[in-house]
């Protein structure tokens, strides 16, 4: 489904180059909940920009369903964004719209007849469970409830893959819960591919079948998550994993 | 009395036909300028330094051009327009010519309030430049760009009293004429108290219709009375 091959990222940054992502490889399949953990600053969301097409890779290919996407422009790049359905920690949606007008954006902007976009949004709104919130603004809503609005509008225009930016990060542990249920419902029933970004191990463990761990802008260990987990072979690995049942008791 | 309340009425009349015309024309040539400013920024949609700082450079000599001395300067541009340098219809001229910068700067602080995260997820989405500009940019700053219409209009009304010294009518023209060279202070006063009433008028209605519109903040109970007679933003 995802192919990254040798996908390197820098960055110039006041005369310096900075390396975002050094030689990343990694094999996402059709309806796989693929998690790539790492703590802040090791790539990860450079990574997702990347798949999400929001950043050009400096060399190596991402492959999307056999589709070379590193060196699309103009139409064709917008095009291959609509497969790739995106939400993000801060969820950024449309403040001035309410629920229902926020998940019909992807279409509208697509030109899908109004009829249609009626349709589909009466679908997505029960699907997220919003259907009492659809008249609602972004301002009155939980943070649980914008990322649903936030799932709802990725997933609008039919995209085969949901990357997820630190999904629950901003959310409490109830909500967490919920949202990660929500993923795994829309994995199962319609067959998303779903990446996510995070670094909470509880995530990986929660709904993913597969992890990868980054690492100082490198991927440094991955597979299944049963694998991963329970024998680790990285000490950033172990680290992550430690941290989980309480980092004081290492010292 | 009643000479002196007709005469204030034609005034404030004559003030408000320039005030409106050039503030619509300010918008109609300082809103695109500012929309091209964002976003041919470094960090704008469609990054073009070099326009970017042309049209910056234009801007900025624009605005720091006092508006007598402008007014006086473009004549011959005024008089290629509309055919006279004399009346309110040649006032427009240079009232658009000093306003249109200031317009552009107040739309691109506007723009540049909305969250470049929602311009991001725009990008995600498969939106071209054009529905970013039209559909997230511009409606997303809706109730920013309607506040800074409040401020345009108050400062485009003071710049007609001005335009008043230079063969325009209007309320500035009554001011100088009746209340400097002739001593009438009542006709002075009541100019002032007019301005005031105008300049508070115009603020109040146009905040009261941000408020009212913007869906990014509670509003208050006082304006749902508002938006249930507006419908604005549906």
């Amino acid at each position: 489904m995802i192919n990254i091959r040798n996908l390197t990222k820098t960055f110039e940054v006041s005369g310096q180059t900075i390396t975002a992502l050094e030689r990343v490889n990694i094999v996402v399949d059709q309806g796989d909940i693929f998690g790539i953990i790492g703590m802040s600053g090791a790539g990860k969301s450079t990574l997702l920009r990347c798949i999400g097409l929001l950043e050009k890779p400096t060399s190596g290919e991402i492959y999307l369903d056999g589709v070379n996407t590193s060196h699309v422009s103009g139409k064709e790049l917008i095009a291959l964004r609509k497969e790739i359905g995106i939400i993000f920690q801060g969820y950024h949606l449309l403040m001035q719209k309410n629920v229902r007008r926020n998940i019909a954006f992807p279409l509208e902007i697509a030109k899908i007849p109004r009829l249609q976009i009626q349709r589909r949004v009466d679908e997505l709104l029960e699907l997220t469970g919003l259907t009492d919130k659809e008249n609602a603004y972004p301002a009155q809503l939980s943070g649980g409830q914008k990322q649903r609005v936030a799932i709802a509008r990725a997933l609008a225009v039919g995209s085969k893959v949901l990357l997820c930016d630190e999904p629950t990060s901003a959310l409490d542990p109830l909500t967490t819960r919920s949202i990660l249920q929500l993923l795994r419902k829309i994995n199962k029933t319609l067959g998303v591919t779903i990446v996510i970004i995070t670094h909470d191990t509880t995530v990986v463990r929660s709904i993913c079948n597969k992890v990868a761990v980054i690492d100082n802008s490198t991927v440094i260990e991955q597979g299944f998550v049963k694998d991963v987990f329970t024998r680790p072979e990285h000490a950033v690995t172990e680290q992550f994993l430690s941290l989980e049942l309480g980092g004081e008791w290492d010292e | 009395m009643n000479d002196l309340v007709s005469l204030l009425w034609t005034g404030t009349l004559e003030t408000l036909y320039m005030t409106f015309f050039s503030t619509l024309f300010a918008y109609i040539v300082g809103l695109p300028l500012g929309v091209v400013l964002v976003i041919t920024a470094r960090d704008g949609i469609r990054p073009m330094p070099a326009l970017n700082a042309v049209i910056g450079w234009i801007v900025n000599v624009g605005r720091s051009i006092p508006f007598v001395i402008l007014m006086v300067a473009i004549i011959p541009f005024t008089r290629a327009i509309v055919g006279t340098v004399v009346g309110n219809t040649a006032a427009i001229v240079p009232l658009v010519v000093a306003a249109a910068p200031f317009v552009a700067r107040l739309v691109e602080s506007s723009l540049k309030e909305v969250d470049r995260g929602i311009v991001e997820a725009s990008i995600s989405m498969g939106a071209t430049n054009f529905q970013i500009i039209w559909k997230v940019l511009l409606a997303e700053a809706i109730p920013s760009l309607i506040r800074g219409l409040s401020i345009a209009t108050i400062t485009i009304l003071s710049y007609t009293a001005m335009a008043g010294a230079v063969g325009a009518d209007g309320l500035g023209k009554l001011a100088i004429s009746y209340g400097r060279n002739r001593w009438q202070t009542d006709v002075l006063v009541s100019t002032v108290i007019l301005l005031i009433v105008l300049v508070q008028v115009i603020q109040t209605i146009l905040n009261l219709i941000a408020r009212a519109v913007d869906k990014n903040s509670s509003g208050g109970e006082s304006f749902k009375l508002l938006k249930r007679l507006t419908r604005f933003g549906k």
